[in-house]
């Protein structure tokens, strides 16, 4: 019993210290400040998948009295509670492969850049033109122009760090 | 769109309709799918973020922990010069020799470099004054086709530069009445490949276009001379459309330790230091600030609350030749037996001088910047050191005040890790030696704070004016500074360069303070983008940004990221290869039982305590070290991966780690010593000097193993120590250099 508790507070303490780090990339003046356009960026990189409205949603829950920035003080549990409760889970793969091969009609085994521009800057959350073209960069094979998307999923899901 | 339906229902719904729905999916399926890939891929990027935020960390840490290293290695200058007149017995002293100006008649003489021969073979620009455009174009290709110009043009050069800012004011005033819209760039460190591309993209410098370049051309980069010739020429040529404003790399020390002294030494054998004691001159007659329609004030680094334009204008510039060595005060101006009473005082009130500036200290520490906050504590022995070697032995020099009391509040003297028991004769300040305090510190000292400010200064966010004791000069100024300054003198905003910024440039203030740089890839390839400004009549600001790439394919934000992840890994693991021993000991009280591993904190606070590099330990534990099964840290592998350059000559390993330290400034030592260039120093003065320095940095090294070291590198046994050689055997290589690249090789 002692030892489950001991471990409990391990983790937990182990979760304090990932979030803590996360959040302090984005802490320029070191007072446990960010701006709360960056709790995107931070609650994506702690493994996190939530749709937009959850995402916006969380925010403001954190952010300070719509001043735009969140402290610490309240992100910490949040953010904790989220992911010891596994709130927004990430992708399993074949789902991700599955939702390529849903936009791909043709079964071609790759999408056209204009198809997948089309569905990303149109359907669903849309992409901006910066996002699209900076996927299409990374995405596309560079002599045909193809994306062989089921190469990509492999690659680019493979987290070596955090 | 997800209304708060479960995921696992979700999922499974998704699941069944895809088998279904083969050949013709709903438009809801589609939009399902696409927000599923938009999610994934945007978390993608957010961790790609993440890893570059990361690299710039480390960049930025290891760049301010580098210039803490200069104070020490200025410091060590300063000590040498003060206590050793001469380092070989006989003939004067090397180091004053190149460090202080002297009043070469040769080299005053206008006709000096018509004496120096132009051999036929030589392909590169020859130069004709006054300069025409032809010349510039010259230049130009010249450079771009990697040709050197000949030590008899550039010394004709840089003659007529300082001949040309010698008539020129401290500030220069520039209107945009009569001119097309004025481009202002900042730190070019010595990239070529930046300026070329600004002058593509913009044009170059003519009454169409007129340019500010805001300092630092030198230093870094590897074509410092031929940026700061191209400036030169384009301000000969155009004195009225081009201008240049000193920056804090625009001085000799400075250009000792970050390469540019390196570079020219190189580039010119021969003339090379004629050349040097030219730029010496020169940069320290370059105006410190620019103002344009009396509304905008541009300057290198910043300001201080004490800044006053008014005054900056009158003083004397040229006698501020490096910030990092304080005005000497002269002999007359102060009485020799009160100096040693005052000094006795002084010793008395020592002790209560340590608690108030540790006090001070942990007040900077709390409130400040992340990327200070690593260097405060290290900067306690680092200032207390620098203000301890204002020592003086002799009766005939006075100590160089380097830490002006009156001016700023700094530390007190009493380091722990005073190694000497030289006569430490503190001569601070003149507010302590005579009986009445005066109304103000010196003229020149004052003099000298006003220029250092303007050169070394960061904008900070909180209000205020605290000492810059991270960059040992200047201040950082709070938006009230900058508001009061604005207001005085009527002008609505300050340009400044000294600080890489990752878009090339950065508002902060309320949008009063803009910074601007200009050398891309500052850190590695794809860290920054460079950036200029171009002004028009209506004075509203418009950025450009550009980033110069070696490879002709467009590099993905992965490559990108991984490139300057790489770069920044090594010279972490460099760092800690330095500190090994030190490490280990850390690591060794923690693991008593010697099992080789400690827990994943244990070995973050050990690296946090040891290196004061404010950066994410944990985060980059991965790639620096192998956990255990158990999931503690295997400490010995962070060093694995490194070894030496070449087989290492018997030596300690203390005395090999402090090699590895300091490298960079024995190689600048060496440099020195070495007056005719030919690689070799003698073993005598290879001994003295390595004295002296593991002297200076407190480092406890037996004489008889300098000794050894000395005889087991002189190969030849003639006397003589190849230095080049040497230091090749103290430059850390990474074993996995090779696997590294073959890997990043893919995307």
């Amino acid at each position: 019993m002692a030892e489950n508790k001991q471990s409990a507070e391990v983790i937990v303490s182990d979760v304090h210290k990932k979030i803590r780090a996360a959040f302090e990339a984005f802490d320029f003046e070191s007072n446990n400040t960010v701006d709360a356009r960056e709790i995107g960026t931070i609650v994506y990189s702690l493994g996190c998948f939530p749709f937009q409205k959850d995402l916006h949603d969380f925010i403001s829950q954190v952010e300070e009295n719509h001043s735009g920035y969140v402290h610490l003080d309240k992100f910490l549990p949040a953010m904790t509670k989220v992911l010891m409760e596994h709130k927004f889970p990430p992708i399993p793969e074949d789902l991700l492969l599955q939702a390529f091969e849903v936009l791909d009609k043709e079964k071609k085994g790759y999408l056209q850049p204009e198809e997948l521009t089309k569905y990303m800057t149109q359907e669903g959350e849309p992409f901006t033109q910066e996002e699209m073209d900076e996927m299409l960069t990374a995405l596309a094979d560079h002599e045909k122009n193809h994306i062989y998307y089921k190469d990509l999923i492999s690659q680019l899901t493979i987290d070596p760090d955090m | 769109m997800g209304c708060g339906t479960s995921v696992a229902t979700e999922t499974q719904g998704k699941r069944v309709e895809t088998d279904e729905a083969v050949k013709t999916p709903t438009p809801a399926l589609t939009m399902k799918a696409a927000v599923l890939i938009q999610r994934w891929y945007r978390r993608y990027v957010a961790r790609l973020e993440m890893r570059r935020r990361y690299t710039w960390n480390i960049f930025q840490s290891i760049e301010y922990a580098g210039e803490q290293d200069q104070l020490q290695l200025s410091s060590f200058f300063s000590f040498m010069l003060d206590n050793f007149t001469q380092l070989n017995g006989n003939g004067p002293d090397l180091i004053s020799q190149l460090l202080d100006p002297v009043v070469d008649p040769w080299l005053d003489r206008e006709t000096c470099y018509n004496l120096i021969p132009v051999p036929e073979s030589y392909t590169g620009p020859r130069l004709s004054f006054p300069l025409s455009v032809s010349d510039t174009n010259a230049l130009l290709s010249a450079f771009k086709e990697q040709q050197t110009l000949h030590a008899r043009y550039v010394l004709q050069l840089l003659y007529e530069t300082k001949k040309l800012l010698k008539q020129m004011p401290n500030i220069i005033h520039l209107s945009t009445s009569y001119t097309k819209e004025i481009t202002i760039c900042g730190d070019l460190h010595g990239r070529l490949d930046d300026l070329l591309l600004i002058f593509y993209k913009n044009g170059l410098p003519s009454a169409e276009t007129p340019y500010v370049f805001n300092g630092d051309f030198v230093d870094r980069g590897k074509k410092s001379i031929e940026v700061v010739i191209l400036l030169f020429a384009y301000l000969l040529l155009y004195p009225d459309y081009m201008h240049l404003n000193r920056g804090n790399h625009e001085d000799h020390i400075m250009n000792l330790r970050y390469g540019f002294t390196k570079e020219v030494m190189q580039k010119y054998k021969t003339h090379g230091r004629e050349i040097l004691q030219l730029f010496q001159d020169i940069f320290s007659l370059l105006p410190v600030a620019t103002v344009i329609d009396g509304k905008i004030l541009i300057v290198h680094g910043g300001i201080s609350d004490q800044t006053d334009l008014d005054f900056l204008s009158s003083i004397e510039r040229h006698k501020v030749k490096s910030a990092l060595r304080f005005p000497r005060r002269s002999l007359e101006q102060l009485d020799l037996g009160q100096s040693y009473r005052q000094a006795k005082r002084m010793r008395s009130t020592d002790s209560s001088r340590p608690s108030s500036s540790r006090s001070h200290s942990k007040n900077q520490r709390t409130p400040n910047l992340r990327k200070r906050r690593c260097g405060l504590s290290r900067q306690d022995s680092a200032a207390s050191i620098s203000s301890s070697s204002s020592s003086s032995s002799s009766s005939s020099s006075l100590c160089s005040p380097r830490t002006p009391s009156c001016l700023s509040p700094r530390p007190c003297p009493s380091s722990p890790s005073m190694p000497y028991t030289v006569n430490v004769l503190q001569v601070p300040f003149l507010d302590s030696l005579s009986s009445v305090p005066p109304p103000s510190p010196p003229q020149h000292e004052r003099e000298w704070k006003q220029v250092v400010d303007i050169l070394w200064s960061d904008p900070k966010t909180q209000d205020g004016c605290s000492p810059n004791t991270f960059r040992g000069g200047g201040c950082y100024f709070g938006p009230d500074v900058t508001q009061r300054l604005l207001l005085q003198h009527g002008l609505q905003l300050l340009i400044r360069s000294h600080e890489c910024k990752q878009e090339g440039y950065e508002l902060c203030h309320g949008g009063q303070v803009i910074t601007i740089f200009s050398a891309s890839n500052y850190y590695e390839e794809g860290s920054n983008r460079g950036a200029y400004i171009k002004l028009g009549r209506e004075l509203v600001p418009r950025f450009y940004q550009y980033q110069v790439s070696r490879t002709t394919r467009k590099l993905t934000l992965t490559q990108r990221v991984r490139a300057a992840e790489g770069s920044a890994l090594r010279a972490l693991k460099e760092k800690l290869f330095a500190h090994r021993s030190e490490l280990m000991a850390g690591f060794q009280q923690y693991d008593q039982n010697n099992t080789g591993s400690v827990s994943v904190s244990e070995w973050a606070q050990v690296l946090e305590s040891v290196l004061r590099l404010d950066v994410p330990w944990r985060t980059l534990r991965p790639h620096l070290t192998r956990l255990a099964p158990d999931g503690s840290v295997e400490y010995q592998s962070c060093f694995e991966d490194m070894g030496p350059g070449i087989p290492l000559p018997q030596v300690t390993p203390n005395l090999a780690e402090t090699l590895f330290r300091y490298r960079t400034d024995i190689e600048i030592i060496f440099n020195i010593i070495d007056k005719d260039h030919s690689g070799l120093i003698s073993t005598e003065e290879f001994r003295h000097t390595w004295r002296l320095f593991s002297a200076h940095l407190g480092v406890d090294i037996d004489d008889r193993a300098i000794d050894d070291l000395a005889r087991s590198i002189d190969f030849n046994k003639d006397g003589s120590i190849d230095f080049t050689e040497f230091l090749e055997a103290f430059r850390v290589v990474h074993k996995l250099d090779n696997k590294d690249q073959q890997l990043n090789g893919k995307t």
